[in-house]
């Protein structure tokens, strides 16, 4: 795990998350979402800050020379698919964050502090909501095993460089999934490519949104 | 369903209400308490009421509960000499 795939994953999910402004299921979600996408914008600054210049490495670079994780970049599909992303992606990150707690890089032990917290609240939120819908009405049901089912073969790229946080990872989203009735997928294909820069279509649409102003207006603030 | 947030700020104050929210279930109610409310430090513990479960008396009811104690000065500590040099009370 590097600095840059670690901000890249936080600034790529931030932004996606982003997208629910005023579009939640309720005004409260509305900023329960974008608090989650403010801490994770907040750690890609501190490592962006912390490895270069923080608007050139967000607004300045191309896709492939991005290095998040497939699974941030995907779109947000209903409210049902979000949380299952969100519940796969911060289990994955909160071991993520546990096993950076005293790594020899002062840079990313500093942050793991402090992005832990964050972190657990996220799983917290998402592992809640996926229960509630999984284990609410048949609609909510299908929406989120169908939302669990199109994220669920982008997680098997977390563990290519990891591989010991598989099984730790296993041990916090299965029980959430047993306790929502939802099955576990068995998928028959692994993308990945993420961690090399070779991304879905949909990191293009939202690195031009993101970066559009910028490029505009470099230097721009308010 | 509308709940009512109070808030205790820091350790040794009471819980504040602090305004309502919507939630379906108690424990969404104290996470969007915790992200509507807290957000910026202001507090270290949060209550959730269900607001239909809230006992309030009404305005009709103003003046058979409050004006009385109007005219009875002497329920406030005011008839005593504080002795000197006593900086809290």
């Amino acid at each position: 795990m590097t600095p840059l795939e670690l901000a890249d994953d936080c600034l790529v999910l931030g932004q996606r998350l982003a997208e629910w402004a005023s579009r939640a299921p309720s005004l409260e979600e509305d900023v329960a979402l974008l608090n989650i996408s403010l801490d994770l914008l907040g750690v890609a600054r501190t490592l962006y800050a912390g490895i270069g210049d923080e608007d050139a490495l967000a607004y300045l670079r191309l896709e492939p020379d991005f290095r998040n994780c497939l699974l941030v970049e995907l779109p947000n599909g209903d409210f049902g698919q979000t949380m299952c992303k969100q519940l796969l992606f911060s289990a994955w990150q909160v071991l993520a964050w546990e096993s950076l707690l005293f790594s020899l890089d002062p840079l990313l032990s500093g942050v793991a502090a402090r992005a832990l917290k964050e972190a657990r609240y996220h799983l917290d939120h998402a592992s809640s909501w996926v229960i509630r819908l999984g284990d609410g009405t048949q609609e909510s049901h299908q929406r989120a095993q169908a939302g669990l089912e199109e994220v669920w073969p982008y997680a098997y790229e977390l563990f290519e460089n990891d591989p010991a946080l598989e099984a730790p990872w296993r041990e916090t989203v299965l029980p959430v999934l047993v306790t929502a009735t939802l099955e576990q997928p068995a998928p028959t294909w692994r993308p990945s490519g993420g961690r090399r820069g070779e991304h879905t279509e949909h990191l293009g649409y939202l690195l031009a949104e993101m970066q559009s102003l910028h490029r505009a207006h470099p230097g721009a603030s308010w | 369903m509308l709940w009512e947030v109070f808030v205790r700020p820091r350790r040794g104050l009471s819980h504040v209400h602090v305004g309502s929210l919507h939630a379906e279930d108690a424990e969404l109610a104290l996470r969007n308490a915790r992200d509507l409310y807290t957000r910026r430090e202001e507090g270290v513990s949060i209550w959730c009421v269900p607001s239909a479960e809230l006992v309030a008396s009404s305005p009709e009811e103003k003046d058979a509960f409050f004006d009385p104690a109007g005219d009875k000065p002497y329920r406030h500590p005011t008839f005593y000499d504080v002795p000197e040099g006593l900086a809290h009370l």
